[in-house]
Protein backbone atom coordinates (compact mmCIF):
# COMPACT_ATOMS: atom_id res chain seq x y z
CA UNK A 1 0.00 0.00 0.00
CA UNK A 2 1.10 3.46 -0.47
CA UNK A 3 1.40 6.28 1.80
CA UNK A 4 -1.49 8.16 2.40
CA UNK A 5 -1.97 11.26 1.46
CA UNK A 6 -4.19 12.60 3.84
CA UNK A 7 -3.84 11.28 7.54
CA UNK A 8 -6.22 12.91 9.59
CA UNK A 9 -7.24 12.51 13.36
CA UNK A 10 -9.99 12.88 16.12
CA UNK A 11 -10.58 16.11 13.68
CA UNK A 12 -13.37 17.86 15.06
CA UNK A 13 -14.87 20.84 14.04
CA UNK A 14 -17.29 24.06 15.22
CA UNK A 15 -19.26 26.73 14.25
CA UNK A 16 -19.85 28.92 16.81
CA UNK A 17 -21.18 26.55 19.34
CA UNK A 18 -22.58 24.01 17.05
CA UNK A 19 -20.18 20.70 17.27
CA UNK A 20 -20.83 19.74 13.56
CA UNK A 21 -17.59 17.25 12.75
CA UNK A 22 -16.81 14.86 15.97
CA UNK A 23 -13.97 12.89 16.48
CA UNK A 24 -13.37 11.91 12.49
CA UNK A 25 -10.00 9.20 12.12
CA UNK A 26 -9.46 8.48 7.91
CA UNK A 27 -6.90 8.47 5.54
CA UNK A 28 -7.06 9.36 2.07
CA UNK A 29 -5.22 7.34 -0.37
CA UNK A 30 -3.40 8.82 -3.73
CA UNK A 31 -4.31 8.37 -7.03
CA UNK A 32 -7.78 6.93 -5.58
CA UNK A 33 -11.22 9.26 -5.33
CA UNK A 34 -12.84 8.88 -1.93
CA UNK A 35 -16.43 9.63 -2.12
CA UNK A 36 -18.48 11.62 1.11
CA UNK A 37 -21.88 10.55 1.24
CA UNK A 38 -24.42 11.62 4.17
CA UNK A 39 -28.14 13.33 4.46
CA UNK A 40 -27.56 17.24 4.24
CA UNK A 41 -26.27 18.94 7.19
CA UNK A 42 -24.20 15.84 8.38
CA UNK A 43 -20.96 17.61 7.94
CA UNK A 44 -19.74 15.99 4.70
CA UNK A 45 -19.07 19.78 3.15
CA UNK A 46 -17.08 21.22 6.89
CA UNK A 47 -15.04 17.99 6.60
CA UNK A 48 -13.72 18.88 2.97
CA UNK A 49 -13.52 22.14 3.62
CA UNK A 50 -10.98 21.83 6.81
CA UNK A 51 -8.69 20.01 4.45
CA UNK A 52 -8.14 22.93 2.77
CA UNK A 53 -8.10 25.25 5.26
CA UNK A 54 -11.46 26.81 3.97
CA UNK A 55 -13.13 25.79 6.92
CA UNK A 56 -11.85 28.70 9.19
CA UNK A 57 -12.57 31.99 6.80
CA UNK A 58 -16.04 31.47 8.27
CA UNK A 59 -16.64 33.78 11.09
CA UNK A 60 -17.07 31.44 14.39
CA UNK A 61 -15.79 28.23 13.12
CA UNK A 62 -13.11 26.70 14.90
CA UNK A 63 -11.08 23.40 15.00
CA UNK A 64 -9.49 20.69 16.71
CA UNK A 65 -7.51 17.36 15.94
CA UNK A 66 -4.64 16.91 13.34
CA UNK A 67 -4.78 17.04 9.40
CA UNK A 68 -1.41 15.90 7.52
CA UNK A 69 -1.15 16.12 3.84
CA UNK A 70 1.79 14.16 2.75
CA UNK A 71 3.22 13.92 6.98
CA UNK A 72 3.30 17.23 7.44
CA UNK A 73 0.39 18.65 9.96
CA UNK A 74 -1.76 21.58 7.90
CA UNK A 75 -2.16 23.85 10.94
CA UNK A 76 1.36 23.23 12.00
CA UNK A 77 2.98 26.82 13.12
CA UNK A 78 4.32 28.67 10.69
CA UNK A 79 2.03 27.19 7.86
CA UNK A 80 0.39 29.41 5.80
CA UNK A 81 -3.21 28.09 4.79
CA UNK A 82 -2.27 29.98 1.44
CA UNK A 83 0.23 27.33 0.44
CA UNK A 84 -2.06 24.64 1.76
CA UNK A 85 -4.35 25.89 -1.03
CA UNK A 86 -2.25 26.02 -3.52
CA UNK A 87 -1.84 22.18 -3.24
CA UNK A 88 -5.54 21.56 -2.89
CA UNK A 89 -7.84 22.70 -5.22
CA UNK A 90 -11.55 22.41 -4.78
CA UNK A 91 -14.26 22.84 -6.74
CA UNK A 92 -17.65 24.03 -5.33
CA UNK A 93 -21.35 22.85 -5.31
CA UNK A 94 -22.49 26.02 -7.61
CA UNK A 95 -20.03 26.83 -10.66
CA UNK A 96 -18.50 29.64 -9.20
CA UNK A 97 -16.57 31.15 -12.46
CA UNK A 98 -15.01 34.64 -11.94
CA UNK A 99 -17.68 36.98 -13.20
CA UNK A 100 -16.17 39.55 -15.22
CA UNK A 101 -13.23 37.50 -16.40
CA UNK A 102 -13.33 35.65 -19.86
CA UNK A 103 -12.84 31.90 -20.18
CA UNK A 104 -9.14 31.99 -20.56
CA UNK A 105 -8.53 34.54 -17.88
CA UNK A 106 -10.77 32.12 -15.37
CA UNK A 107 -8.34 29.41 -15.90
CA UNK A 108 -5.25 31.77 -15.73
CA UNK A 109 -6.14 33.36 -12.91
CA UNK A 110 -4.67 31.21 -10.48
CA UNK A 111 -1.50 31.04 -12.75
CA UNK A 112 -1.08 34.73 -13.38
CA UNK A 113 -1.76 35.73 -9.77
CA UNK A 114 0.44 33.18 -8.31
CA UNK A 115 3.05 35.11 -10.73
CA UNK A 116 3.35 33.05 -13.41
CA UNK A 117 3.46 35.61 -16.30
CA UNK A 118 5.28 34.23 -19.00
CA UNK A 119 2.67 34.32 -21.84
CA UNK A 120 3.87 31.12 -23.76
CA UNK A 121 4.06 28.98 -20.23
CA UNK A 122 0.46 30.36 -19.13
CA UNK A 123 -0.99 29.62 -22.98
CA UNK A 124 0.04 26.28 -22.36
CA UNK A 125 -0.97 25.55 -19.15
CA UNK A 126 -4.37 27.12 -19.76
CA UNK A 127 -4.69 24.80 -22.59
CA UNK A 128 -4.36 20.98 -20.69
CA UNK A 129 -6.07 22.34 -17.85
CA UNK A 130 -8.53 23.09 -19.94
CA UNK A 131 -8.23 19.48 -21.79
CA UNK A 132 -7.98 17.80 -18.67
CA UNK A 133 -11.49 19.31 -17.73
CA UNK A 134 -12.76 17.69 -21.32
CA UNK A 135 -13.75 21.89 -22.09
CA UNK A 136 -11.11 22.69 -24.73
CA UNK A 137 -12.82 21.52 -27.94
CA UNK A 138 -16.25 23.40 -26.68
CA UNK A 139 -14.49 26.45 -25.93
CA UNK A 140 -11.37 26.78 -27.87
CA UNK A 141 -13.08 29.11 -30.47
CA UNK A 142 -14.67 31.25 -27.32
CA UNK A 143 -11.59 31.87 -24.78
CA UNK A 144 -12.65 35.86 -25.23
CA UNK A 145 -16.18 35.60 -23.82
CA UNK A 146 -17.21 35.51 -20.66
CA UNK A 147 -16.81 32.56 -18.54
CA UNK A 148 -20.41 33.19 -17.28
CA UNK A 149 -21.65 32.71 -20.85
CA UNK A 150 -20.71 29.00 -20.88
CA UNK A 151 -23.53 26.80 -19.48
CA UNK A 152 -24.28 25.29 -16.40
CA UNK A 153 -21.97 21.84 -17.17
CA UNK A 154 -19.39 23.94 -18.97
CA UNK A 155 -18.98 26.42 -16.04
CA UNK A 156 -18.45 23.35 -13.49
CA UNK A 157 -15.76 21.78 -15.82
CA UNK A 158 -14.47 25.78 -16.51
CA UNK A 159 -13.73 26.02 -12.46
CA UNK A 160 -12.08 22.24 -12.65
CA UNK A 161 -9.94 23.45 -15.29
CA UNK A 162 -8.88 26.52 -13.02
CA UNK A 163 -8.80 24.29 -10.59
CA UNK A 164 -6.18 22.22 -12.20
CA UNK A 165 -4.10 24.76 -14.07
CA UNK A 166 -2.26 25.37 -10.67
CA UNK A 167 -1.53 21.82 -10.43
CA UNK A 168 -2.69 20.76 -7.52
CA UNK A 169 -1.70 17.42 -5.75
CA UNK A 170 -5.49 16.92 -4.64
CA UNK A 171 -8.33 17.62 -5.99
CA UNK A 172 -12.14 18.46 -3.36
CA UNK A 173 -15.31 18.75 -4.93
CA UNK A 174 -18.35 19.59 -3.12
CA UNK A 175 -20.68 18.34 -4.84
CA UNK A 176 -19.87 19.34 -8.63
CA UNK A 177 -22.96 17.97 -9.91
CA UNK A 178 -25.83 18.87 -7.65
CA UNK A 179 -26.71 21.86 -9.97
CA UNK A 180 -26.37 20.15 -13.60
CA UNK A 181 -28.56 17.33 -15.33
CA UNK A 182 -27.73 14.13 -16.15
CA UNK A 183 -25.53 14.44 -19.39
CA UNK A 184 -23.47 16.95 -17.67
CA UNK A 185 -23.11 14.98 -14.76
CA UNK A 186 -22.15 12.13 -16.46
CA UNK A 187 -19.50 13.84 -18.10
CA UNK A 188 -17.70 15.21 -14.94
CA UNK A 189 -17.93 12.35 -14.06
CA UNK A 190 -16.40 10.45 -16.83
CA UNK A 191 -13.80 13.28 -16.40
CA UNK A 192 -13.16 12.16 -12.50
CA UNK A 193 -12.20 8.71 -13.75
CA UNK A 194 -9.44 10.22 -16.15
CA UNK A 195 -7.99 12.71 -13.45
CA UNK A 196 -7.39 10.06 -10.71
CA UNK A 197 -5.11 9.10 -12.78
CA UNK A 198 -2.88 11.88 -11.90
CA UNK A 199 -4.88 13.38 -9.01
CA UNK A 200 -6.11 12.42 -5.47
CA UNK A 201 -9.60 13.37 -5.66
CA UNK A 202 -12.15 13.77 -2.46
CA UNK A 203 -15.99 14.09 -3.67
CA UNK A 204 -18.68 14.97 -1.76
CA UNK A 205 -22.04 14.29 -2.85
CA UNK A 206 -25.62 13.15 -2.09
CA UNK A 207 -26.17 11.07 -4.89
CA UNK A 208 -24.81 7.44 -3.80
CA UNK A 209 -25.01 5.97 -7.57
CA UNK A 210 -22.44 8.88 -8.10
CA UNK A 211 -20.31 7.48 -5.37
CA UNK A 212 -20.49 3.95 -6.18
CA UNK A 213 -19.77 5.01 -9.68
CA UNK A 214 -16.57 7.16 -9.27
CA UNK A 215 -15.23 6.07 -5.91
CA UNK A 216 -12.88 3.40 -4.92
CA UNK A 217 -13.43 4.49 -0.92
CA UNK A 218 -16.20 5.65 0.77
CA UNK A 219 -17.05 7.35 4.06
CA UNK A 220 -20.67 7.32 5.35
CA UNK A 221 -21.33 10.70 7.69
CA UNK A 222 -24.19 10.83 9.73
CA UNK A 223 -24.92 13.63 11.87
CA UNK A 224 -21.19 15.12 11.89
CA UNK A 225 -19.89 11.42 12.70
CA UNK A 226 -18.21 9.39 10.49
CA UNK A 227 -20.50 6.05 10.79
CA UNK A 228 -18.65 3.76 8.26
CA UNK A 229 -15.32 4.28 6.12
CA UNK A 230 -14.33 1.61 3.51
CA UNK A 231 -14.05 0.41 0.00
CA UNK A 232 -16.41 1.54 -1.97
CA UNK A 233 -17.64 -1.82 -3.09
CA UNK A 234 -17.59 -3.13 0.38
CA UNK A 235 -19.79 -0.07 1.94
CA UNK A 236 -22.36 -0.95 -0.85
CA UNK A 237 -22.36 -4.48 -0.93
CA UNK A 238 -22.03 -5.29 3.16
CA UNK A 239 -22.03 -2.55 4.73
CA UNK A 240 -21.16 -3.29 8.52
CA UNK A 241 -22.98 -0.57 10.25
CA UNK A 242 -26.94 -0.82 10.48
CA UNK A 243 -27.04 2.95 9.71
CA UNK A 244 -25.11 2.68 6.35
CA UNK A 245 -27.18 -0.28 5.59
CA UNK A 246 -30.47 1.62 6.22
CA UNK A 247 -28.93 5.10 4.05
CA UNK A 248 -27.76 3.09 1.11
CA UNK A 249 -30.90 1.40 0.39
CA UNK A 250 -32.79 4.14 1.38
CA UNK A 251 -34.54 3.60 4.01
CA UNK A 252 -33.61 6.27 5.88
CA UNK A 253 -35.68 9.00 7.37
CA UNK B 1 -60.02 26.27 -8.90
CA UNK B 2 -63.14 28.15 -7.28
CA UNK B 3 -64.27 30.93 -9.76
CA UNK B 4 -64.78 33.62 -7.11
CA UNK B 5 -60.96 33.00 -6.13
CA UNK B 6 -59.78 33.17 -9.54
CA UNK B 7 -61.49 36.33 -10.18
CA UNK B 8 -60.01 37.96 -7.30
CA UNK B 9 -57.13 37.30 -8.13
CA UNK B 10 -57.30 38.75 -11.62
CA UNK B 11 -58.70 42.00 -10.42
CA UNK B 12 -55.39 41.88 -7.89
CA UNK B 13 -53.16 41.47 -10.06
CA UNK B 14 -54.50 43.92 -12.88
CA UNK B 15 -54.63 46.74 -10.12
CA UNK B 16 -51.47 46.06 -8.76
CA UNK B 17 -50.24 45.97 -11.77
CA UNK B 18 -51.51 49.13 -13.22
CA UNK B 19 -50.51 51.02 -9.83
CA UNK B 20 -46.85 50.03 -10.36
CA UNK B 21 -47.50 51.85 -14.23
CA UNK B 22 -48.82 54.58 -12.68
CA UNK B 23 -45.77 55.08 -10.26
CA UNK B 24 -43.35 54.29 -12.88
CA UNK B 25 -45.00 56.87 -15.33
CA UNK B 26 -44.71 59.39 -12.21
CA UNK B 27 -41.49 58.94 -11.86
CA UNK B 28 -40.27 59.07 -15.18
CA UNK B 29 -42.54 62.03 -16.17
CA UNK B 30 -41.46 64.44 -13.23
CA UNK B 31 -37.98 63.50 -14.44
CA UNK B 32 -38.84 64.36 -18.26
CA UNK B 33 -40.84 67.61 -17.22
CA UNK B 34 -37.47 68.74 -15.40
CA UNK B 35 -35.32 67.72 -18.46
CA UNK B 36 -38.19 69.18 -20.85
CA UNK B 37 -38.02 72.59 -18.77
CA UNK B 38 -34.51 72.96 -18.59
CA UNK B 39 -34.19 72.58 -21.95
CA UNK B 40 -37.08 74.52 -23.33
CA UNK B 41 -35.80 77.72 -21.40
CA UNK B 42 -32.36 77.53 -21.54
CA UNK B 43 -31.59 76.58 -25.42
CA UNK B 44 -32.59 80.05 -26.48
CA UNK B 45 -29.83 81.55 -24.31
CA UNK B 46 -27.52 79.07 -25.67
CA UNK B 47 -25.03 79.96 -27.92
CA UNK B 48 -21.55 79.45 -29.16
CA UNK B 49 -20.68 82.70 -27.31
CA UNK B 50 -22.28 80.84 -24.02
CA UNK B 51 -19.36 78.44 -24.39
CA UNK B 52 -16.27 80.49 -25.55
CA UNK B 53 -16.91 84.11 -23.66
CA UNK B 54 -16.71 85.54 -19.89
CA UNK B 55 -19.92 87.43 -18.51
CA UNK B 56 -20.61 90.60 -20.05
CA UNK B 57 -20.61 93.04 -17.01
CA UNK B 58 -24.20 94.54 -15.08
CA UNK B 59 -26.69 96.01 -17.91
CA UNK B 60 -24.83 94.35 -21.17
CA UNK B 61 -26.70 91.61 -23.22
CA UNK B 62 -24.65 88.95 -24.53
CA UNK B 63 -21.30 87.38 -23.50
CA UNK B 64 -21.42 83.71 -21.60
CA UNK B 65 -20.11 81.35 -18.58
CA UNK B 66 -17.16 79.85 -19.89
CA UNK B 67 -15.23 80.65 -16.80
CA UNK B 68 -18.34 78.78 -14.39
CA UNK B 69 -18.04 75.86 -17.10
CA UNK B 70 -14.05 75.57 -16.37
CA UNK B 71 -14.52 76.59 -12.79
CA UNK B 72 -17.05 73.72 -12.39
CA UNK B 73 -15.16 70.97 -13.95
CA UNK B 74 -11.97 72.16 -11.76
CA UNK B 75 -14.08 71.95 -8.83
CA UNK B 76 -15.60 68.34 -9.76
CA UNK B 77 -12.17 67.56 -10.32
CA UNK B 78 -10.67 68.35 -7.47
CA UNK B 79 -13.76 67.11 -5.45
CA UNK B 80 -13.23 63.63 -6.95
CA UNK B 81 -9.54 63.67 -5.99
CA UNK B 82 -10.23 63.98 -2.65
CA UNK B 83 -13.38 61.99 -2.64
CA UNK B 84 -13.04 58.99 -4.69
CA UNK B 85 -9.33 57.41 -3.54
CA UNK B 86 -10.53 58.15 0.20
CA UNK B 87 -14.45 56.75 -0.70
CA UNK B 88 -13.49 53.92 -2.55
CA UNK B 89 -10.57 52.66 0.33
CA UNK B 90 -13.27 53.41 3.26
CA UNK B 91 -15.63 50.98 1.22
CA UNK B 92 -13.46 48.14 0.23
CA UNK B 93 -12.19 48.72 4.02
CA UNK B 94 -15.73 48.63 5.35
CA UNK B 95 -17.28 45.28 3.01
CA UNK B 96 -13.71 43.20 3.16
CA UNK B 97 -11.97 43.43 6.84
CA UNK B 98 -14.78 45.86 9.03
CA UNK B 99 -18.16 43.96 8.43
CA UNK B 100 -18.48 42.98 11.85
CA UNK B 101 -15.67 44.39 13.97
CA UNK B 102 -15.98 47.81 16.08
CA UNK B 103 -13.95 50.10 13.58
CA UNK B 104 -16.14 49.04 10.48
CA UNK B 105 -19.22 49.83 12.61
CA UNK B 106 -17.65 53.44 13.66
CA UNK B 107 -16.63 54.07 9.95
CA UNK B 108 -20.30 53.25 9.01
CA UNK B 109 -22.07 55.59 11.33
CA UNK B 110 -19.73 58.63 10.78
CA UNK B 111 -20.26 58.01 6.94
CA UNK B 112 -23.86 58.27 7.73
CA UNK B 113 -23.76 61.32 10.43
CA UNK B 114 -21.64 62.81 7.71
CA UNK B 115 -23.84 62.62 4.99
CA UNK B 116 -26.73 64.24 7.11
CA UNK B 117 -24.85 67.14 7.54
CA UNK B 118 -26.25 70.15 5.68
CA UNK B 119 -24.56 71.31 2.80
CA UNK B 120 -23.85 74.67 4.10
CA UNK B 121 -21.94 73.62 7.09
CA UNK B 122 -19.92 71.75 5.17
CA UNK B 123 -19.12 75.23 3.62
CA UNK B 124 -18.77 76.59 6.89
CA UNK B 125 -16.46 73.65 7.51
CA UNK B 126 -14.22 74.29 4.56
CA UNK B 127 -14.39 77.64 5.16
CA UNK B 128 -12.33 77.26 8.38
CA UNK B 129 -10.31 75.06 7.39
CA UNK B 130 -8.89 76.39 4.23
CA UNK B 131 -10.19 79.89 3.79
CA UNK B 132 -9.12 81.45 6.79
CA UNK B 133 -5.95 80.15 6.79
CA UNK B 134 -5.13 80.84 3.07
CA UNK B 135 -6.62 84.35 3.70
CA UNK B 136 -8.97 84.24 0.56
CA UNK B 137 -12.02 82.09 -1.28
CA UNK B 138 -10.14 79.91 -3.69
CA UNK B 139 -10.80 76.84 -6.46
CA UNK B 140 -9.25 74.27 -3.83
CA UNK B 141 -11.31 75.51 -1.06
CA UNK B 142 -14.32 74.57 -3.10
CA UNK B 143 -12.97 71.64 -3.96
CA UNK B 144 -12.46 70.34 -0.38
CA UNK B 145 -15.82 71.28 0.29
CA UNK B 146 -17.05 69.24 -2.23
CA UNK B 147 -14.47 66.26 -1.80
CA UNK B 148 -15.56 65.79 2.27
CA UNK B 149 -19.14 66.00 0.65
CA UNK B 150 -18.54 63.18 -1.83
CA UNK B 151 -16.83 60.87 0.71
CA UNK B 152 -19.62 59.20 2.85
CA UNK B 153 -22.13 58.45 -0.14
CA UNK B 154 -18.84 57.26 -1.93
CA UNK B 155 -17.78 55.14 1.32
CA UNK B 156 -21.08 53.41 1.23
CA UNK B 157 -21.87 53.15 -2.35
CA UNK B 158 -18.56 51.18 -2.80
CA UNK B 159 -19.55 49.27 0.03
CA UNK B 160 -22.80 47.89 -0.94
CA UNK B 161 -21.04 47.06 -4.14
CA UNK B 162 -18.48 45.31 -2.82
CA UNK B 163 -20.77 43.33 -0.66
CA UNK B 164 -22.93 42.02 -3.55
CA UNK B 165 -19.68 39.74 -4.60
CA UNK B 166 -21.24 36.68 -3.63
CA UNK B 167 -19.32 34.69 -0.99
CA UNK B 168 -18.43 31.98 -3.41
CA UNK B 169 -16.43 33.76 -5.66
CA UNK B 170 -14.20 34.85 -2.74
CA UNK B 171 -14.10 31.41 -2.07
CA UNK B 172 -13.20 30.54 -5.60
CA UNK B 173 -10.06 32.97 -5.37
CA UNK B 174 -8.98 31.78 -1.59
CA UNK B 175 -8.78 28.17 -2.72
CA UNK B 176 -6.79 28.76 -5.73
CA UNK B 177 -4.10 29.41 -2.96
CA UNK B 178 -4.36 32.85 -3.59
CA UNK B 179 -3.71 35.50 -0.54
CA UNK B 180 -6.46 37.69 0.70
CA UNK B 181 -5.38 41.05 -0.62
CA UNK B 182 -4.84 39.21 -4.52
CA UNK B 183 -8.64 37.95 -3.78
CA UNK B 184 -9.53 41.65 -3.11
CA UNK B 185 -7.93 43.54 -5.35
CA UNK B 186 -7.97 41.53 -8.70
CA UNK B 187 -10.93 39.32 -8.35
CA UNK B 188 -13.72 41.35 -5.83
CA UNK B 189 -12.92 44.54 -6.87
CA UNK B 190 -13.21 43.88 -10.49
CA UNK B 191 -16.53 42.16 -10.24
CA UNK B 192 -17.75 44.96 -7.85
CA UNK B 193 -15.86 47.45 -10.48
CA UNK B 194 -18.79 48.89 -12.56
CA UNK B 195 -21.53 49.10 -9.52
CA UNK B 196 -18.61 51.18 -7.62
CA UNK B 197 -18.22 53.35 -10.90
CA UNK B 198 -22.01 53.97 -11.06
CA UNK B 199 -22.37 54.66 -7.40
CA UNK B 200 -19.33 57.27 -7.71
CA UNK B 201 -20.92 59.04 -10.88
CA UNK B 202 -23.72 59.35 -9.29
CA UNK B 203 -22.35 61.16 -6.01
CA UNK B 204 -20.48 63.31 -8.59
CA UNK B 205 -23.49 64.27 -9.94
CA UNK B 206 -25.31 65.22 -6.58
CA UNK B 207 -21.92 67.40 -5.51
CA UNK B 208 -21.71 68.93 -9.34
CA UNK B 209 -25.43 71.21 -8.36
CA UNK B 210 -24.09 72.14 -4.62
CA UNK B 211 -24.49 75.59 -4.33
CA UNK B 212 -24.12 76.46 -0.89
CA UNK B 213 -20.35 74.95 0.14
CA UNK B 214 -19.44 77.26 -2.68
CA UNK B 215 -20.20 80.33 -1.56
CA UNK B 216 -18.12 80.16 1.07
CA UNK B 217 -15.51 78.83 -0.50
CA UNK B 218 -14.63 79.25 -4.74
CA UNK B 219 -16.92 82.17 -3.83
CA UNK B 220 -17.46 83.19 -7.63
CA UNK B 221 -15.77 85.00 -10.70
CA UNK B 222 -16.68 87.26 -12.78
CA UNK B 223 -13.25 86.49 -14.92
CA UNK B 224 -11.45 83.98 -15.53
CA UNK B 225 -9.84 82.09 -12.12
CA UNK B 226 -5.94 81.41 -13.05
CA UNK B 227 -4.74 78.37 -11.47
CA UNK B 228 -5.75 76.89 -8.69
CA UNK B 229 -5.69 79.59 -5.67
CA UNK B 230 -8.19 82.58 -7.01
CA UNK B 231 -11.78 82.04 -6.87
CA UNK B 232 -13.59 80.92 -9.65
CA UNK B 233 -17.23 81.13 -11.00
CA UNK B 234 -19.19 77.70 -11.28
CA UNK B 235 -22.39 76.82 -12.96
CA UNK B 236 -24.52 76.65 -9.38
CA UNK B 237 -23.06 79.84 -8.15
CA UNK B 238 -23.76 81.45 -11.37
CA UNK B 239 -27.54 80.12 -11.86
CA UNK B 240 -27.90 81.47 -8.51
CA UNK B 241 -26.97 84.74 -8.89
CA UNK B 242 -28.03 85.07 -12.46
CA UNK B 243 -31.42 83.73 -11.41
CA UNK B 244 -32.72 86.29 -8.62
CA UNK B 245 -31.28 89.13 -10.95
CA UNK B 246 -33.60 91.07 -12.15
CA UNK B 247 -32.45 91.20 -15.28
CA UNK B 248 -34.29 89.63 -18.14
CA UNK B 249 -31.37 88.21 -20.69
CA UNK B 250 -29.67 87.02 -17.05
CA UNK B 251 -32.35 84.64 -16.50
CA UNK B 252 -31.75 83.04 -19.62
CA UNK B 253 -28.26 82.73 -19.17
CA UNK B 254 -29.27 80.63 -15.84
CA UNK B 255 -31.89 78.21 -17.48
CA UNK B 256 -28.66 77.89 -20.15
CA UNK B 257 -26.46 77.08 -17.52
CA UNK B 258 -28.37 74.82 -15.89
CA UNK B 259 -28.80 73.17 -19.01
CA UNK B 260 -25.14 72.76 -19.26
CA UNK B 261 -24.83 71.54 -15.88
CA UNK B 262 -26.96 68.55 -16.94
CA UNK B 263 -25.21 67.72 -19.64
CA UNK B 264 -22.01 68.01 -17.71
CA UNK B 265 -23.30 65.26 -15.41
CA UNK B 266 -24.86 63.30 -18.37
CA UNK B 267 -21.82 63.35 -20.37
CA UNK B 268 -19.54 62.54 -17.56
CA UNK B 269 -22.37 59.25 -17.46
CA UNK B 270 -22.26 58.09 -20.53
CA UNK B 271 -18.57 58.49 -20.98
CA UNK B 272 -18.36 56.05 -17.68
CA UNK B 273 -20.65 53.90 -19.02
CA UNK B 274 -19.14 53.29 -22.64
CA UNK B 275 -15.57 52.84 -21.42
CA UNK B 276 -16.80 50.26 -18.58
CA UNK B 277 -18.81 48.71 -21.57
CA UNK B 278 -15.76 48.67 -23.63
CA UNK B 279 -13.36 47.21 -20.91
CA UNK B 280 -15.69 44.31 -20.20
CA UNK B 281 -15.89 43.32 -23.93
CA UNK B 282 -12.16 42.89 -24.46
Amino acid sequence: MSKPVYVVEKLNAWFGERHVLKDITLNIDPRQVTAIIGPSGCGKSTFIRCLNRLHEIVPGARLAGTILLDGADIHGPGVDPVVIRRRVGMVFQKPNPFPTMSVYDNVAAGLRLNGIRRRTVVDERVEVALKQAALWDEVKDVLLKSGASLSGGQQQRLCIARALAVEPEVLLLDEPCSALDPIATARIEELLLELKKSYTIVIVTHNMQQAARVSDYTGFFLLGELVEFGETRQIFTNPKDRRTEDYITGRFG
Amino acid sequence: MIPGLLLRRRVTNVVMLSLTGVSTALVLGVLFFILGYITYHGISALDWDFFTKLPKPVGEKGGGMANAIVGTIKLLFLASLIGVPIGFMGGVYLSEYGRKNTAGFLIRYAADLLNGIPSIVMGIFAYTIVVLPMGHFSTVAGGVALGIMMIPIAVRSSEEFLKLVPATVREAGLALGLSEWKVVCFIVIPTAFRGIVTGIMLDLARVAGETAPLLFTAFSNRFWSRGWLEPTASLPVMIYTYAIAPYEDWHRQAWAAGMVLLMLVLGANVVSRLILHRQLKG
